[in-house]
């Protein structure tokens, strides 16, 4: 059986997936209130097409733009629209948000879903991927008919199916592998149909077998789809490192994977697919891990987009003392927040309530040029010039250093023995360079 | 509600710090250490623990009148103090010990800004300052039987290989002396055993990797066999083992990259090489290693790893 590997630097962190890797995804309830932020995707936000007293059903479209790199946005309950403000954004700060009391009746749209894609042009069913809200489910949320439409001069031969859930904690998509493989099958399948190409690999990290052993068995019948077993590294889920373990393609310098005739998408991308084609149903809930030690029952939930942290949270129990860090995301690339007030996004793949001992927090000393952050650049780069270079506000020399490649997977901020601020300096640093380009 | 931290991902980080790579460093002197109190008697252990301690309190007094947070227990102090101790002649008197260790500390260190700062080597720095000021304490070797005698090198270089050969009889009792650490010298630097041993610990704990000692033993053995010379005896007498298993091996002073130190190995390699065959000095390694030293940024200016995606080999 051939393991893939991730071909360059890399760390393996405690995986602390235990916690959550048995217990099945559970349906979280519907809350009273939801708040569904306007942006919930890579690009323009939405602007609101209901108004205040509006009564709206589940998966009615509430936010929509213009914008080519946009998605619009649905309702994920049934009720009254009673505010549209700002409020907090789980990503940063603040942003415009719709506010919607839910009725408890559960009334949705009247839901037309295509038996036969096959029969339907591929514009119409990139056209319903797009009008279903559906966007990238590993974090990044990029709009996902954009991904399925790539330009024409590249040929594409493969969809890389992104399953190898890197970060630690984690096991959203390990969940979806195990209880909805069959949907998600289905899914790859709609999207081959749209390349027109017959050819996906699934890439999964060797941490999750049971998961692995389950694809395998269903796909026995389906001649177009393949595992590819991966040996736990991370960020071997980034796009141009799972490119580059599976297909040994190495996508170029400030290119996208089409460049190298692949299309990769997350796994959980393909079910949001098939409920848009097959059954009409828009992005309106996902699935997600909640854990870290100040969790006293980590779980996998369904919960439906704009639900707050705080009610996920109460429902799983919190240690409010034990809490130090709270974070959307995994523990590597995750976002920090300063409330649990901030509601879930189309993109969040777990909360994480983390304590004192998983954050391990010590002082930042010297660099000693040890060269581990080196090492394990996935992209080749060397961190501890960033470090050096951004205290000089040298951005242009760190554009030389070839700052605009990293993909900010943090594994040489994680292996700094001296703790140095690594990540952060390369964001400052990216942020200084666009501000230029300006 | 209480406060959360807030800060840029990642939210994790590995356990090791500074500290442990530098007491793993010390673990690794050890055998060094006890090799020299075994060989030298007390006075090893006088000259280990002067130069221990010189190095970590003028490292404290310096940071005291830098008005900085005072660092000793970060244990590059510590290291330094030992290695020093290890590259220079076992009956050099107390009070020399204790200014080669200072000097080793506050020009070798601490006047570049303190330890990640240093250009040069520490240890020796102290050694080079000490060699130029007291040429003569600095060229008294005792044998491991105590009495005034040259060393394996300087008779090489003197006399020639027919007289080594002679203060050990056969040439596999060279070898076994030599590897053992059973012949005069610095204090540290005679054993090849003891020094391996701590390196393999450093290795096994990833804190070094092979590139350095790998190209720059290996260059010293192409080297001196083109000059007819005897390779092994080179390789293991003189400070060639602590000084490529420990000295340019230093993170600090050593290049970043793994094709940069095998430059830095084949560099310090050659020079060692010419000051043994060519220059004054029976021995070389010192200065290889500190010539080496002051090149490492030009060297990792021409070593960048090569970044991802930067050749376009697709088409």
């Amino acid at each position: 059986m051939k393991v893939f590997k991730l071909r360059k630097g890399g760390v393996h962190p405690p995986e602390n997936k235990a916690l959550t890797e048995d217990k099945a995804i559970e349906i979280f309830r519907a809350p009273e209130k939801v708040y569904i932020s306007m942006a919930q995707h890579i690009g323009a936000p939405g602007e609101p097409i209901v108004k205040v007293g509006d009564e709206v059903k589940i998966g009615q479209k509430i936010a929509g733009s213009g914008a080519f790199v946009s998605a619009p946005i649905h309702s994920s309950v049934s009720g009254k629209v009673i505010k549209i403000g700002t409020y907090p954004y789980p990503v940063n700060g603040e942003m415009k948000t719709i506010i919607i009391e839910n009725n408890k009746k559960e009334e949705w749209i009247e839901l037309e879903g295509i038996k036969d894609y096959k029969s339907v042009d591929k514009k119409e069913l990139l056209d319903i991927i797009r009008d279903k809200g559906v966007v990238g489910q590993g974090g990044a949320t990029f709009p996902t008919s954009i991904k399925l439409n790539p330009p024409k001069d590249k040929t594409i031969d493969t969809l890389l199916m992104n399953g190898a859930e890197c970060e630690p904690y984690l096991n959203a998509d390990n969940r979806m592998m195990l209880e909805k493989a069959e949907d998600m099958i289905e899914g790859i399948k709609i999207m081959l149909h749209i390349l027109g190409i017959k050819k996906a690999i699934i890439g999964i990290e060797d941490n999750k077998l049971k998961a692995i052993q389950h694809i395998k068995e269903l796909i026995k019948k389906e001649p177009m789809i393949t595992v590819a077993i991966l040996k736990t590294q991370y960020p071997q889920g980034g796009e141009k490192q799972l490119i580059k373990a599976v297909l040994n393609r190495e996508v170029p310098s400030k290119a996208l994977p089409a460049e190298v005739g692949v299309v990769v998408q997350n796994v959980a991308t393909a079910n949001a697919v098939y409920d848009a084609i097959v059954k009409g149903i828009p992005l309106i809930e996902r699935v997600l891990t909640v854990t870290g030690s100040a969790i006293k029952n980590p779980k996998n939930l369904l919960v439906r987009i704009g639900t707050r942290f705080e009610e996920i949270l109460e429902y799983v129990g919190i240690d409010k003392e034990k809490m130090q860090k709270l974070v959307m995301g995994g523990p590597m690339m995750g976002i920090a927040q300063y409330t649990s007030e901030v509601p879930t996004l189309k993109g969040t793949s777990g909360i994480l309530a983390l304590g004192k001992e998983e954050l391990n927090r010590t002082e930042t000393e010297s660099c000693i040029s040890c060269g581990k952050c080196i090492t394990v650049c996935p992209m080749g780069l060397m961190p501890l010039m960033f470090a050096k270079l951004g205290r000089f506000e040298e951005w242009k020399e760190m554009e030389r250093y070839n700052l605009m490649d990293c993909i900010e997977c943090g594994s040489c901020s994680y292996i700094c023995p001296a703790n140095r601020p690594l990540t952060e300096a390369i964001k400052i640093g990216k942020a200084k360079l666009r501000n230029m380009k300006k | 509600m209480k406060k959360l931290f807030v800060s840029p991902s990642p939210h994790i980080r590995t356990k090791e710090t500074v500290k442990n790579i530098m007491w793993d460093v010390v673990i690794a002197l050890t055998p060094a250490m006890i090799a020299s109190i075994y060989f030298f008697g007390m006075n090893a252990v006088s000259v280990i623990s002067v130069s221990v301690l010189s190095a970590v309190v003028s490292e404290a007094l310096v940071q005291k009148l830098m008005k900085r947070k005072v660092k000793i227990s970060d244990g590059s102090a510590v290291i330094t103090g030992i290695l020093f101790a290890l590259v220079v002649p076992p009956a050099l008197p107390w009070w020399l010990t204790m200014i080669g260790s200072s000097v080793s500390i506050i020009i070798g260190k601490m006047v570049f800004g303190g330890l990640g700062h240093n250009v040069f080597n520490p240890a020796l720095v102290g050694r080079a300052f000490l060699t130029a000021s007291w040429p003569v304490a600095m060229t008294t070797w005792l044998g491991t039987d105590g009495k005034v005698g040259a060393t394996v090198l300087g008779t090489l270089k003197q006399q020639g290989m027919d007289n080594v050969l002679s203060m050990f009889g056969t040439k596999g009792k060279m070898y076994l002396d030599l590897f053992l650490g059973n012949v005069g010298g610095s204090l540290g630097e005679t054993s090849a055993l003891a020094l391996l041993l701590g390196a393999g610990y450093l290795f096994y704990k990833k804190q070094i990797t092979w590139h350095v000692p790998v190209s720059y033993i290996g260059t010293v053995f192409v080297l001196t066999t083109l000059f007819g010379q005897d390779p092994l005896l080179h390789i293991l007498s003189g400070g060639l083992m602590i000084g490529a298993l420990f000295m340019a091996t230093d993170m600090v002073t050593s290049p970043y990259t793994a094709k940069g130190k095998l430059i830095f190995g084949l560099g310090a390699g050659i020079l060692v090489t010419w000051i043994r065959m060519k220059g004054g000095y029976p021995e070389g390694v010192c200065y290889s290693i500190l010539i080496m030293n002051g090149v490492v940024p030009l060297i990792d200016r021409y070593t960048r790893p090569r970044v991802f995606g930067e050749v376009k080999n697709n088409g």
